[in-house]
C-alpha cells in the first residue's frame, strides 16, 4: 500500500510542478464544447437537446488527449523500467498512476462540466445526474485508457494510435453516461444507467490494472 | 553465503540471437565484469539477470532457486542501474531518491538518503532540481539510488558513463565495501574501473551464429522426437 501512495504522491507532485497538462485538458474540453453552438447555431432548444451528448463526447476526447503521457515520460527516462523492477507489484503501481491521472484530468473535467451545461442551456434537473455520471464514468475512462497508453509505448506517433485503440472501448461509457443525463432531463429515474456505469467502473477497476501491467512488461522486452 | 548462477542462457532479441550457451556463477563477495564488443549482449545479460527480459532457454538461479519462481524476492535483493538515470527534471535530488526508498519500504528513509548522498559526495545537491544537474551529477544520483535500502546483488550497466576520475574512485570504494558485506556485483564497463580481482565474463565467446543455433536446436528436437518415437514403439510392442 505504501508503494501505491508513494507513486500517487510523486505523480501528483509532478503534475503540480508541470501543471500544463491538466490546464490543457480542461481548456481543450471547454474549447471543443464551445465549438458546438457555432456549428449547430444558437437555437436554445437544440443546444439543450444535444447538451449531454456534447459534454460527454468532449470529455472523452479531452481525456484521450492526456493519455499518451501517462507512461510515455516514465518510459523515456527509464523510470518505468525501475518501477517494473521494484518489489511493489506493478499492478498496484499502475493503479496509483491511473488514480493520479484521474485526479489531475478527470476531476477538473467534472468541475468544468456544469459550467458547460449552463452554456448549452441544459435544464437544471440534469446537473446532479451529470456530475454523478461523470464521477462514475471518468475514472473508468482513465482505467481503460491506461491500457492503450501502455500498449503504445515505443511506437512512433503514439498519440494517434492510442485514440484508435481506446475510443471504441469508451463507447459504453458514452452511451450510458449520456443516457443517464437524458433520462434525468425527461424526468425518469436514471438509476439503471448509473448502476451500469458503476458496474463498468468496477469491472475496469479489477481487470484493467492487470492488462496495463502486462502491456508495460511487454514494452520492457 | 549467497550464490547467483546462470546456466546455458540463450538470449534472443527480435530476430537476432545475441548469445547462446552462456553459464556463470558468482558467490558472495564476487565481482563479475562483463566484457565484449558493442552489441555482444552485455546490457541484455544484465537485463536478463534483473528479470526485465526472460531467457529464450536456460535458467538463472539464486541459491539454487530459479529467480522466475519468486520474482518479488529477486527484486527485493537486486539493485539495477541501467543506461538511463530515471531522474525527473522538476523534482529535487532528494525527492527523486525518495520514491525508490518508499517503494523498497526503507525505514528511516531520510537518514538512508543522507547516507547515500554523502557516499557519492552530492549532499550539497540534495535540494537542486533534476534539470540543473550535469550528466555526471545525474549519474551519481542514479548511483545513490542503488545504495538506498538493503540489497545483495548490484547489476551495473556502464556505471562510469559521465563520471569523472574522482567519482570513479568513489564508485570503486563503494563496490569494495558492498563486496566486503557479502554483496555480488556484476557490471559492464568500457573504461578501466579499478576493481579488485573481478572474474571476467567475455560475451564474445558466446556469440553463435543463428544458423548454428537453429541447427543445434532442431537436432535436439529431432532427438526428442526420436526418443519419443522409440518409446511409443516399445509401448506398442509391449
Amino acid at each position: 500500500m505504501n508503494g501505491f501512495l508513494a507513486i500517487l504522491q510523486r505523480d501528483l507532485r509532478l503534475a503540480l510542478r508541470q501543471g500544463a497538462d491538466s490546464v490543457m485538458v480542461v481548456a481543450f474540453f471547454i474549447v471543443t464544447t464551445t465549438l458546438f453552438p457555432f456549428g449547430v447555431g444558437p437555437e436554445a432548444n437544440i443546444l439543450a437537446r444535444i447538451a449531454s451528448g456534447v459534454i460527454w463526447v468532449s470529455a472523452l476526447l479531452a481525456a484521450m488527449l492526456s493519455l499518451e503521457r501517462v507512461f510515455q515520460t516514465d518510459y523515456e527516462d527509464g523510470t518505468l523500467e525501475l518501477l517494473t523492477l521494484s518489489p511493489v507489484s506493478l499492478e498496484l503501481l499502475v493503479l496509483g498512476k491511473v488514480l493520479a491521472h484521474w485526479l489531475t484530468t478527470g476531476l477538473p473535467l467534472i468541475i468544468a462540466a456544469p459550467l458547460m451545461a449552463v452554456m448549452l442551456n441544459m435544464d437544471q434537473d440534469g446537473f446532479i445526474t451529470l456530475i454523478t455520471a461523470m464521477l462514475l464514468g471518468t475514472p473508468a475512462l482513465s482505467l481503460i485508457g491506461a491500457i492503450g497508453a501502455a500498449l503504445i509505448l515505443g511506437a512512433r506517433r503514439g498519440g494517434v494510435l492510442v485514440s484508435l485503440l481506446v475510443l471504441p472501448l469508451y463507447i459504453p461509457v458514452l452511451i450510458f453516461g449520456a443516457g443517464a443525463v437524458e433520462a434525468a432531463l425527461l424526468g425518469i429515474s436514471a438509476t439503471a444507467q448509473l448502476q451500469i456505469m458503476a458496474a463498468i467502473l468496477l469491472l475496469a477497476l479489477t481487470a484493467t490494472p492487470f492488462a496495463t501491467a502486462h502491456a508495460v512488461r511487454q514494452a520492457m522486452e | 553465503m549467497a550464490d547467483f548462477s546462470g546456466s546455458d542462457l540463450t538470449c534472443l532479441r527480435g530476430e537476432r540471437l545475441v548469445f547462446g550457451g552462456l553459464s556463470f556463477t558468482a558467490k558472495s563477495g564476487d565481482a563479475v565484469m562483463l566484457r565484449g564488443r558493442n552489441g555482444a549482449g552485455k546490457s541484455s545479460l544484465l537485463r536478463l539477470m534483473a528479470g526485465l527480459l526472460s531467457p529464450r532457454s536456460g535458467n538463472l538461479c539464486w541459491n539454487g532457486e530459479n529467480i522466475a519462481d519468486d520474482r518479488n524476492a529477486h527484486q527485493t535483493r537486486t539493485q539495477y542501474l541501467g543506461h538511463q538515470d530515471a531522474i525527473k527534471p522538476v523534482l529535487s535530488v532528494r525527492d527523486n531518491l525518495r520514491l525508490w526508498g518508499q517503494l523498497r519500504g526503507v525505514r528511516d528513509l531520510d537518514a538512508a538518503i543522507d547516507h547515500a548522498l554523502d557516499a557519492l559526495d552530492i549532499h550539497h545537491l540534495s535540494r537542486v532540481n533534476g534539470r540543473y544537474l550535469s550528466s555526471g551529477q545525474k549519474r551519481r544520483t542514479a548511483l545513490a539510488r542503488v545504495l538506498i535500502g538493503p540489497s545483495d546483488l548490484w547489476l551495473l550497466d556502464e556505471p562510469t558513463v559521465g563520471l569523472d576520475r574522482e567519482s570513479c574512485a568513489e564508485l570503486t570504494q563503494l563496490i569494495a565495501a558492498f563486496r566486503a558485506r557479502g554483496g555480488i556485483v556484476i557490471y559492464s564497463t568500457h573504461t578501466d574501473l579499478d576493481i579488485e580481482s573481478p572474474s571476467i565474463l567475455d560475451l564474445d565467446e558466446f556469440a553463435i551464429p543463428m544458423i548454428e543455433w537453429l541447427a543445434e536446436h532442431s537436432e535436439l528436437e529431432d532427438e526428442q522426437a526420436d526418443t519419443q518415437a522409440s518409446l511409443t514403439s516399445k509401448e506398442a510392442a509391449q
